[in-house]
């Protein structure tokens, strides 16, 4: 802005105009903001113990100690405990999260891609084509979830990828009617209108125009959304259709636990929390985003 | 004279709805010259915002639009395509919207939204476009435009709002600007300086106005020459001196008798009896016979059609063409008995 001339009205030469960036903007106001700052520390927790499990792990996880099973947690160097194999707890929560952040992750962004793009679609164009893709949606809403990760995980074959991908295809429903309902409230707006009065193509509309007005569900719905691809690879896991043992999500050593729980609850309780923490965080950091890209905040 | 810059031929914009279907615009032919400035005036729901949409390519279906010819500049509109159809909007023909709050997209900034009409048509980037902007800002009277650039839509009043849409109406320069009641949602004071600004700009750029209203206020004001709309139908076109010192058609007359006037102390305004007729019982005579105090036998059987009276002024009723006198047109009460 420094480079142009001031305004023509001599005495407002004399207000300084902001230089700083937008980006450099963005980043002095997300430590301004307390959901955000909390946020990203605990994602940041999340994403550098994900990183650095080797170094902050105490044990091997895959180790196995038959003399100490089903050890409490703070016993004999084990911090949060031992598994009925006598592998530290701990150490399998920090290398965990290496599976669970990329299940959570990738699962949403696959979700997003397809559910806010056809979302977008359905809504902006209407008619026939949104008759299609939100049978579609209805179609695939009308199975369990469970008995059609099942049926595409057997038929992708198992593994972690083929579960996370198996997420993104059932999952983007949720996106899809979000942002069409969105879309289709946004698009009788008067500034699409006049969007389109000067000229404006269709996808430019869509993409430039419409889709940044409707991020703040698609953002809330999408932290949530982390967090139940977190537990629904669990179940997955836990069916043999995930992750393969010796290996360990947060979702699998939760439901591993459960068997135990009665005599020691902390193997469910501190995965569970480990998402929970997880969740909170995306949570937060998401909403926090939303208020600050919210223009009326500024 | 000056070349026409829009012609528009025999008009016509059927919406559907259950089987039946109408013509909400209803066979209009006009023109506007260059550097000229059209009024567009009539009551709501008389077709006058559905004509510029026409105009525009932007009804949507289930509309439709018909009719003979819209030239722009030697090209028939109507037989575009839509890439072309893009191309002509916004860069030669643009549009001013009634809302100006909600004609703008509350997500980017003030300099992006009016970079953007430049970009969509130009390859201009990064501090070209920028001075280009703060350049259109400057024209149009905003003060310390490097701010206002960088503003959000909501921190600035209605009337800032209208003048950045002014601001990208004319960023490519347009040969036709389309002024969809662009001072109804403001106050008394804004609206002159709106109307100022857009005749001083006219000035500069030489740009054709066609400005869609229904306040003869602003028509006087402003243009050159008027069309007067009722039911999706001319009933009377011509310069604006001669319209509004001697109305032809007896609605017209009506509405000009409905202006309070100046010095004149009464407690009721005169006013035109009855109401604008659904498009849906359009019958087949004159479309404003019902609310007429000179309503002939005639004018319910047979629908007028505009007749030349002399200086450019036409007027679509069975009186003009018999050279029936028009005088108190709309005292309410007097016509009560005329009307079925």
């Amino acid at each position: 802005m420094a480079q142009l001339e001031p305004a023509n009205n001599p005495e407002h030469v004399t207000i300084p105009l902001k230089k700083s960036s937008k980006v450099k903007d963005f980043l002095s106001l997300m430590v301004k903001s307390k959901s955000v700052l909390i946020g990203g520390i605990i994602v940041l927790i999340v994403i550098l113990s994900a990183i650095f499990a080797p170094l902050i792990a105490t044990h091997d996880p895959n180790e196995m100690e038959m003399s100490k099973r089903l050890m409490g947690p703070m016993e004999e160097g084990h911090l949060l405990g031992t598994d009925n194999y006598g592998r530290d707890l701990f150490s399998r929560i920090v290398y965990g999260a290496r599976v669970s952040l990329e299940v959570g992750v990738v699962s949403v962004s696959v979700s997003l891609l397809i559910g806010v793009t056809l979302g977008l679609v359905a809504g902006y164009y209407g008619g026939w084509l949104d008759n299609i893709i939100m049978r579609t949606v209805d179609i695939v809403l009308s199975f369990p979830v469970l008995l059609l990760a099942i049926a595409l995980v057997a038929a992708l074959g198992p593994g972690i990828d083929n579960v996370i991908l198996a997420l993104g295809l059932i999952y983007w429903t949720n996106y899809a009617r979000i942002v069409r309902a969105n879309v289709m409230a946004l698009k009788e707006e008067e500034y699409i209108q006049a969007a389109k009065t000067i000229g404006s193509s269709d996808f430019r509309i869509i993409f430039y125009n419409i889709l940044p007005n409707c991020l703040a569900p698609i953002i809330v719905v999408a932290t949530l959304g982390i967090g139940i691809a977190i537990v629904a690879e669990a179940t997955l896991s836990f069916l043999g259709l995930g992750i393969q043992p010796p290996d360990s999500s947060w979702g699998w050593t939760l439901s591993f636990g459960m068997k135990f729980i009665r005599d020691a609850a902390h193997l469910s309780i501190y995965p569970g929390l480990a998402i929970m923490f997880t969740v909170l965080g995306f949570n937060l950091l998401g909403d926090g985003i939303r208020d600050l890209t919210d223009s009326k905040t500024k | 004279m000056k070349p026409k810059v829009l012609e528009v031929k025999n008009l016509r914009t059927t919406f559907r709805s259950n089987k039946k279907s109408f013509n909400a615009v209803d066979e209009i032919s006009f023109h506007i010259n260059e550097g000229e400035t059209l009024g567009i005036v009539g009551e709501s729901g008389c077709g006058k915002s559905v004509t510029s949409l026409s105009i525009m390519g932007l009804i949507k279906p289930p509309g439709e639009v018909n009719g003979d010819q819209v030239t722009f500049q030697d090209m028939d509109l109507l037989s575009l395509n839509k890439r072309k159809m893009r191309k002509i909007r916004g860069n030669q023909i643009s549009m001013i919207f009634q809302e100006p709050m909600t004609s703008l997209n509350p997500v980017y900034r003030i300099g992006d939204q009016i970079g953007e009409s430049i970009r969509i048509h130009e390859k201009v980037k990064g501090t070209k476009l920028k001075k280009r902007v703060v350049d259109l800002l400057k024209l149009v009277g905003i003060p310390r435009p490097e701010e206002i650039y960088a503003n959000y839509p909501h921190q600035l009043s209605g009337g800032m709002s209208q003048r950045v849409m002014i601001a990208i109406a004319m960023a490519c320069n347009p040969d036709l600007i389309i002024a969809d009641e662009p001072t109804t949602a403001l106050d008394v004071t804004i609206q002159a300086q709106i109307l100022e600004l857009m005749k001083s700009i006219q000035e500069e750029r030489g740009m054709s106005i066609m400005l869609i209203t229904h306040d003869l206020g602003v028509v006087s004001e402003v243009c050159d020459r008027m069309l007067v709309m009722y039911a999706g139908k001319i009933v009377e076109s011509g310069i604006v001196e001669d319209v509004l010192k001697n109305p032809q058609h007896p609605y017209t007359k009506g509405l000009l008798d409905s202006l309070p006037k100046k010095g004149v102390d009464k407690e009721r305004l005169n006013y035109i009896p009855g109401q604008v007729p659904s498009p849906l019982n359009w019958g087949v005579g004159c479309r404003f016979a019902d609310r007429c105090s000179h309503a002939m036998v005639k004018c319910h059987e047979q629908i007028p059609s505009l007749i030349e009276i002399g200086n450019e002024q036409q007027a679509a009723c069975w009186l003009v063409e018999e050279g029936g006198e028009l005088d108190d047109v709309s005292k309410g009460k007097d016509t009560t008995s005329i009307r079925s």
